[in-house]
Order: structure tokens, then sequence, then C-alpha cells
């Protein structure tokens, strides 16, 4: 039996008094594909922060993996797009440098050539990153992060602010590198486009609510006890497909 | 013609304007390189209220019996560590309290001035700068903080630019954010200490920002970014100080009004082009108001 990458347990968050997580227990396992549900201020991304290390745990305890490499990829909606630097020098500034000189050595430079070419956009590596499209930028942060070859890659909302074929892309490119045995856990407030196509679900509300697959997961239940709204769950080519129940809201079009 | 010659090459023979020039253009370079990663990192407002807090420690060291280098230069560090310090902490608003810390250290300096007068350099050179006011020592200092700023630039070259770029990312990826802020924040408050004589306190914010701006405007690689930068400070300061001479208007002034129209020049020439790549220029995805990184949790 492989040891897990990050097991977390017991753990909670307070910020400012506020308590984000509460009594959070969960195992990050070598191979997984997990996606953190959740609506806004639900405590998604303080849960991936504590995953990654950045934040500590108010109470509980986060015991890592041995010599664990994590990389992360963030929000598209975050980046400075205007900020100067090309494809080939965001994804090089994530590698540690190997010489006091700023200029890339040949094998860091064939490293680079190597990482963009796996992700497909090997030709954009001297383009500034404000000119690739929402699945470039996307492959070209999965490039910064892959370069540090990691065994745990988290993401924060990958597919938020993309247009459909961005979130076909990502999903494939992301269920790809899984196959390839890389652990992955992102996070996602979208239960139909992104949600509902992942292998592992975690069901967060400031605590986990519910895990297992999308079928076990994507009820009404916990749905309606993750995003306090009742939603009816439809299947769709095998799938649970969440629409909006008609009980007890009044449409704009019968309020005439 | 003849004449005209001796006009324009008469102020070299002057051993004070050789000073001057050299010290300008120095200080120029300086301002132009750190002043990339100054405004890339939303710190243009940190360095215009650190030249302020830095005005203090150049009117209280003589009182103290201190050399007004080292006292200001310590009074510059202790500023810079502890704006470094309340910008990483969002407890309070972190804009405010550097206004008031910087503000306050600035009218210190004025009072001590007035109250027992002035012991150190003239109170008009240190706010606009001055042909006059450059010693042998101020060039040394000027070439040891240039020597070491391009020293810290290349070495810390990657973990700066992912610094500047990403925060969160650089913090999680093995960077010590932290520590590069607070390594920007020496070599700031040590290049303001350098450059204060010649381009004056209430003027050195522009020659941190105008040729960042405009070099930001002429191309779209970091590394040419920080050349181009330099470059163009470097040829502002000289120019400048040429022209306070001529003029007989303070150094720091003309070098300022000389950035001013090579970014006119260079904004008319690219057509906005140049401009639009500027817009969010200093974005960053931390909400901190003086950019310097703090990883937040966001629930």
């Amino acid at each position: 039996m492989t040891d897990p990458l990050i097991a977390l347990d017991g753990v909670g968050f307070t910020y400012g008094g506020a308590p984000v997580l509460r009594d959070v227990s969960y195992v990050v396992e070598p191979g997984q594909f997990t996606g953190i549900v959740g609506p806004s201020g639900s405590g998604k991304t303080t849960l991936l922060r504590l995953l990654l290390g950045s934040l500590k745990p108010s109470r509980g305890r986060v015991v890592r993996g041995p010599g664990l490499a994590v990389s992360y990829v963030p929000q598209l909606e975050t980046v400075n797009w205007n900020f100067p630097v090309t494809v080939a020098d965001c994804v090089i500034m994530s590698r540690k440098p190997t010489r006091l000189i700023p200029r890339p050595t040949r094998t860091e430079r064939a490293e680079v050539a190597e990482v963009l070419e796996r992700l497909g956009i090997a030709d954009l590596a001297a383009r500034h990153i404000r000119e690739l499209s929402g699945g470039q930028q996307q492959r070209m942060f999965l490039a910064r992060a892959l370069i540090r070859r990691p065994s745990l890659l988290l993401l924060d909302e990958p597919t938020s602010g993309v247009d459909v074929q961005t979130r076909h892309e990502v999903l494939h490119l992301l269920d790809d590198l899984n196959r390839d045995g890389l652990a992955i856990v992102l996070t996602t407030h979208d239960l139909n486009g992104m949600a509902a196509h992942l292998p592992h679900l975690l069901a967060l509300h400031h605590t986990v609510i519910a895990s297992g697959t999308p079928a076990e997961v994507i009820v009404p239940s916990v749905v309606e006890q993750v995003f306090g709204a009742r939603m009816e769950i439809l299947q769709h080519l095998g799938l649970p497909l969440v629409v909006d129940s008609a009980e007890g809201v009044d449409s704009p079009r019968r309020a005439v | 013609m003849g004449a005209l010659w001796e006009t324009l090459v008469d102020p070299f023979s002057y051993q004070f304007f050789v000073k001057g020039f050299l010290a300008a253009s120095l200080a120029g370079a300086l301002c132009g390189l750190l002043g990339v990663f100054i405004t890339l990192k939303g710190m243009s407002y940190i360095g215009h209220g650190l030249s302020h807090a830095i005005f203090g420690g150049y009117a209280a060291a003589p009182l103290l019996g201190i050399p007004i280098l080292l006292g200001a230069g310590l009074w510059g560090l202790a500023s810079a560590l502890a704006i470094n310090a309340v910008a990483r902490t969002r407890r309070i608003g972190a804009d405010a309290a550097i206004g008031v810390v910087t503000t306050a250290s600035f009218a210190l300096g004025v009072a001590l001035l007035t109250r027992f007068g002035n012991k150190g350099p003239a109170f008009d050179s240190l706010l606009f700068g001055s042909i006059n006011g450059v010693a042998w020592v101020d060039l040394w200092l000027l070439v040891g903080v240039l020597v070491g700023a391009i020293a810290v630039f290349t070495v810390l070259y990657r973990q700066l630019l992912f610094t500047t770029f990403d925060p969160d990312v650089a913090a999680v990826s093995g960077v010590n954010v932290a520590r590069m802020d607070t390594i920007l924040m020496i070599v700031l408050s040590m290049s303001i200490l350098a450059t204060l004589s010649i381009i004056g306190v209430t003027l050195v914010a522009a020659t941190l920002v105008i040729p960042a701006v405009v070099a930001r405007m002429l191309t779209d690689s970091f590394g040419r970014m920080l050349w181009l930068s330099t470059l163009i400070g470097t040829v502002c300061g000289a120019v400048g100080m040429y022209l306070s001479y001529h003029l007989e208007i303070p150094s720091g002034t003309t070098i300022v009004l000389v950035n001013a129209f090579v970014f006119l020049v260079v904004l008319l020439a690219t057509r906005g082009r140049g401009l639009s790549r500027t817009a969010g220029m200093d974005d960053h995805t931390d909400a901190s108001s003086t950019a310097i990184s703090v990883p937040m949790p966001r629930a």
C-alpha cells in the first residue's frame, strides 16, 4: 500500500475570528483526481491553500508525505496578462535556478521546450502571454507547474471564466496528466461542466458534506446542503445533470 | 560654431559639474533599473513615501552628531523595513499607515531643520536636487549601490521576476517571497538615499516610474525592459543635469522634465500602442493596496 501524499486530520481554519473550515479530514492518495465542489465562500480555496502549505491550520494537523512536490495553477482571472513576459519566460520562472546568471542553461531551455511540446504549445514559446487564448493560457500554467515535476497538482477553479471549448480542452488535458500518474486536486463550483466529469468529488460547505463519485455526491440532499438551494438531478449520458428546481421559484415570466 | 561648441562643452571644464553629471547619470541608471520592479509590483507609492521618510533622517542625523549618510541610511533602512512589515499585515489599512509614517517623518525633518537650522545639505537641494550638492562620497555611494543592485538583480533574477509576476504561486513554489520583498525594500531605500542629493525628495519617485513606464511602452520582454529602462534613466539623468547647468534650474526638476519629455515622444511615436501595454501594469493577484505580497485565504 502506498503512503498518502497529504492527510488532513480534523483540520479547522479561522480567519479574523470567523471559522472558514471546521473538522475537515481528507486524504490525498497518489494518482487521485478529485474535485472540491462548493459555492463561493464555502472554504474551497482555503482547503486548497492548506493542501499547498501556504496556510497553517488553526486546528488539527496536515501531514505531508516526505519530499512531496506540489505545483499550483492559479485562477486565470487573477493573472496580470499585461505583465511583460513570454510563454517561455513564464514557464522557466518556476524552475529553481542552477547558476548565478539570469540566462537559462541549455538543459533548462530543453526542459521548457519538452514540457511545452507535451502540452501542444511549443510554437508559442516566444509569444507574449497576452496573445494566448484561454486554453493556451491554461496550458502555459500547466507547463509552469509540470516543469517542477510534481507528484500532486492543485488547481484553483481551472475552468472559471473560460468558454465551453476551453473547458473541454482543460478537462481532457488534466485527464491525460492523471492517466500518466499525476495526482490532481482542483476546486470548482461548476457541477455540470466540470464536477460531473471527474472521478472523485469532495462536497464542501465549511466542512466535508460528502465525498465519493459524482453519482454519490451530486444528489439532491448533498447539493441542497452545499449550495443552499433545492435543485433537481437528472441523468444525461450516464452523468448527473443539475437543474434549478422550479418548485418554490417565481419565474419572472410567470409573475407577469 | 566655435563659440557654440565652447558653450556646449564649457560645463565639463568644472569639476563640480563633471561630478554632478556622472552622479546624475548613475542615479538615472539606478532608478531606471530599480523602477522596473517598483512599477510592476505597484510600489511607486512606497518609493514616494520612503523618499519623504528618509528626509527626516537627513535632518535628524546632524543634530544627533551622526554622519548624515549613516544617519539617513539607518533611518531609511528602518523606515523601509517598517513599511515592509506594515504592508505585509492587512489588519490595518497599509497605505494609510505608510502615509502616516512617511509624511510624519518628513514633517519631523522640516520641523527639525526649521527649529535647529540646517547642518547638512541645503533644504532646497534635498527637496529638488542640486548640481552643487555632489561630493565624491556621494558619487562613490552611488557606484556602490548601483553595483550592489545589479548584483542582487542578477543573482536573484528568476526569484524576483516570479515574485513580481505571481507572488502567490512563487510562494508555494519554493521562493521566499517575504525575503524577496525585504531585499527589494532595502535596495529601494539605499537607492533613494544615494540619489536624494541629485534628484531630491519630491522628485525621486518620478525617476523611478517614468523610465520603467517608457520601457514598458517599447517592449513586451521583461529582460529588455530592464536594460531599456536603465538606459533611458541614464540618458535622462545626464541630459537633465546638463540642462540644469545651462538653465539654472534644480537638477531634479530638469531630470524629471526630460523624463516626461521622453515619455511624451514615445507615447506619440507608438500611437497609443505603447500606452495599452502599460494598462494594468501593476495589477496583482493580491488585493493588497501596497502590492507587497501577502498570501491570504479566500474562502
